[in-house]
């Protein structure tokens, strides 16, 4: 069981194979059996969890209506804020915060009827690439557990790689859902900026975060972004705009078909397997009739270095909030208000939260506001209108979604540009507010997961899944699970 | 270019955060090279170009103004550290 798709999970409980109770059951017991070693969850909702399931057991024995992922185990981001259950960002400064509401998302999946398992660990506010920023626990990849699982949605990827749980959400400010997925051997979608609301997303960039599913096929990925994307009145970015029934459409293949090649995506630091698997995934598609274009996004080397400044920025700006008064961590020793807030701040952001709310700081302070943070805000309209210019003569760009496979726990810590950098191909979609994918494309001869990137203009997410279907149905890398 | 030791003070000042001598002398290095390796945007000519703050072309948008539900204020002060009340509790502001 732990196996099936969310898809199959529905079908099998529609025909009457398995219950929700009894899928919850087995996904806890895989939990309690692995996570000891994954450690990807940082709450289990052992109880709540088999008490859902029970109610729509009840529900469909009563004939009545369900929703759309009924029965189906998901576990969310950390992230994400869920009503009366401490919710922590991966911060000791939220280590007793229990928000009093659901984010957007959360109350989706509970119409949805989605079996709310647990809460996945992650970088400090989002704050990474591997996870190991957490204030909690190192999250290892099940691949090779001596190495990082990507981040900063480490844990959701872990979880759904491991066999923890066939859905996840996490969210993307640079890359922290796809790049994760690439890792850990999944799916990963980032939606484009307005798809979905970000109400109840404890914020890190808010012109760059975005809630995206995290799933072992792309059926599930196009489900659950059907579950979750649409307008939200707390939510001005949010767009109105129909949500297409993705799952409905995405057998189709999109012919005619121009794949866009960016000569950018393929210099230095690019590792040759995964250059390779790409190159061998291009072929296919040019098999399937694609036509295959190189076309340039000029501007994308300097992608890394506009988001350090746009999304340090946006983050000192948001997280000025932990101050010690409302919520959070507020130190026990001080001298006074300004010293509280210092002091509370100090104590409770670690070293990455610093180093980025410093970054912000200066770029935004007096007498280099211009130089930094408007010139990065120039930069990224350039780095939009590249894309733009692409997608007038392609429908989608393919890459890979990082340089090379998942390194080691450690390898990376101590040099933080170093670590910035292999973020290098998802930055400019977070930017430019398109979509972007990941798909399983191959292994490297270690065995370890390579993820192949697919990107498309802003809210072509249904073309986005269609053309990646198109190489999942002619490939069997997305089956392939790691022993743990 | 780098950061000073003192220049990482005052940043640490402005944005509210107690770092200790450890962190600072950390920090100046790190920030000196991820500064460096930002500076290459000075290398492009942007004249003419207008900042792009966000991806959606949304400008004001309203929504009817429909009176609903406040959080009721224990819920609303559950998480505060500590509150006198209804109120949050704080320090003396001004003074001292």
């Amino acid at each position: 069981m732990l196996d099936l798709t969310a898809t199959e999970l529905l079908q099998q409980q529609t025909a009457g194979a398995l219950t929700a109770e009894a899928i919850t059951r087995t996904f806890l017991e895989r939990i309690a059996a692995v996570d000891q070693k994954v450690r990807a969850f940082l709450a289990v909702n052992d109880t709540s969890a088999l008490d859902q399931a029970r109610t729509i057991d009840a529900k469909r024995k009563a004939g009545h209506a369900l929703g759309k992922l009924a029965g189906v185990p998901i576990a969310v981001k950390d992230i994400l804020c869920t009503k009366g259950q401490r919710t922590t960002a991966g911060s000791k400064i939220l280590g007793n915060f229990v928000p009093p509401y659901d984010a957007h998302v959360i109350t989706k999946l509970r119409e949805a009827d989605a079996i709310l398992i647990g809460k996945t660990n992650m970088d400090e506010f989002a704050m990474g690439s591997s996870t190991e920023n957490s204030a909690y626990q190192i999250t290892r990849n099940p691949w090779d557990l001596e190495r990082i699982p990507g981040g900063s949605s480490g844990g959701s990827a872990a979880a759904v790689a491991s066999n923890q749980a066939p859905l996840a959400l996490g969210t993307d400010t640079g890359g922290s859902i796809r790049q994760p997925a690439a890792h850990c051997g999944i799916v990963g979608l980032k939606p484009s900026y307005g798809r979905v609301s970000r109400f109840g997303v404890i914020a890190y960039g808010s012109s760059l975060d975005q809630v995206g599913p995290i799933t072992r096929s792309l059926g599930d990925a196009a489900l659950l972004l059907e579950a979750i994307a649409g307008p939200d009145r707390r939510d001005s970015t949010c767009v109105h705009r129909p949500v297409p029934e993705y799952s409905a459409t995405l057998d189709e293949p999109i012919k005619p078909l121009t794949i866009g090649i960016a000569r950018e995506f393929w210099g230095e630091g690019l590792d040759a397997e995964v250059e390779n698997a790409v190159r061998v995934a291009v072929k296919q598609y040019q098999r399937l009739g694609a036509t295959i274009k190189e076309i340039s996004l000029p501007h994308s080397p300097y992608a890394v270095a506009v988001y350090y400044l746009v999304a340090t920025a946006e983050a000192s700006s948001n997280l000025a909030r932990y101050d010690g008064v409302h919520f959070g961590h507020r130190a026990e020793k001080f001298a006074g208000l300004i010293d509280m807030v210092k002091k509370s701040r100090g104590e409770g952001f670690g070293a990455e939260v610093k180093r980025r709310i410093m970054l912000g700081t200066y770029a935004l302070s007096s007498g280099y506001i211009d130089a930094y943070y408007l010139k990065a805000l120039k930069v990224r309209r350039l780095i939009r209108q590249d894309f733009d210019r692409a997608f007038a003569e392609c429908d989608v760009i393919i890459g890979p979604t990082s340089p090379t496979a998942a390194f080691k726990i450690g390898e990376k810590t101590a040099d933080p540009l170093a670590m910035y950098l292999s973020d290098i191909y998802t930055i400019g979609a977070n930017l430019a507010g398109i979509c972007g994918i990941s798909i399983p494309c191959g292994f490297t001869s270690g065995g370890l997961p390579i993820g192949l990137q697919i990107l498309a203009a802003p809210f072509a997410e249904e073309k986005l899944l269609r053309v990646a279907r198109m190489f999942e149905r002619e490939t069997d890398w997305h089956r392939r699970r790691p022993v743990v | 270019m780098s950061l000073s030791a003192d220049e990482v003070r005052k940043v640490a000042d402005l944005a509210r955060l107690d770092l200790t001598d450890a962190e600072l002398a950390l920090m100046a290095p790190q920030l000196s090279a991820i500064v460096d390796y930002i500076n290459q945007l000075q290398q492009l000519n942007t004249d003419g170009v207008e900042p792009l703050a966000h991806a959606l072309d949304l400008h004001d948008v309203f929504r009817d103004d429909e009176p609903g539900q406040s959080l009721p204020p224990d819920e609303a002060l559950a998480n505060a550290p500590a509150r006198k009340g209804d109120f949050y509790r704080v320090p003396p502001v001004f003074g001292d």
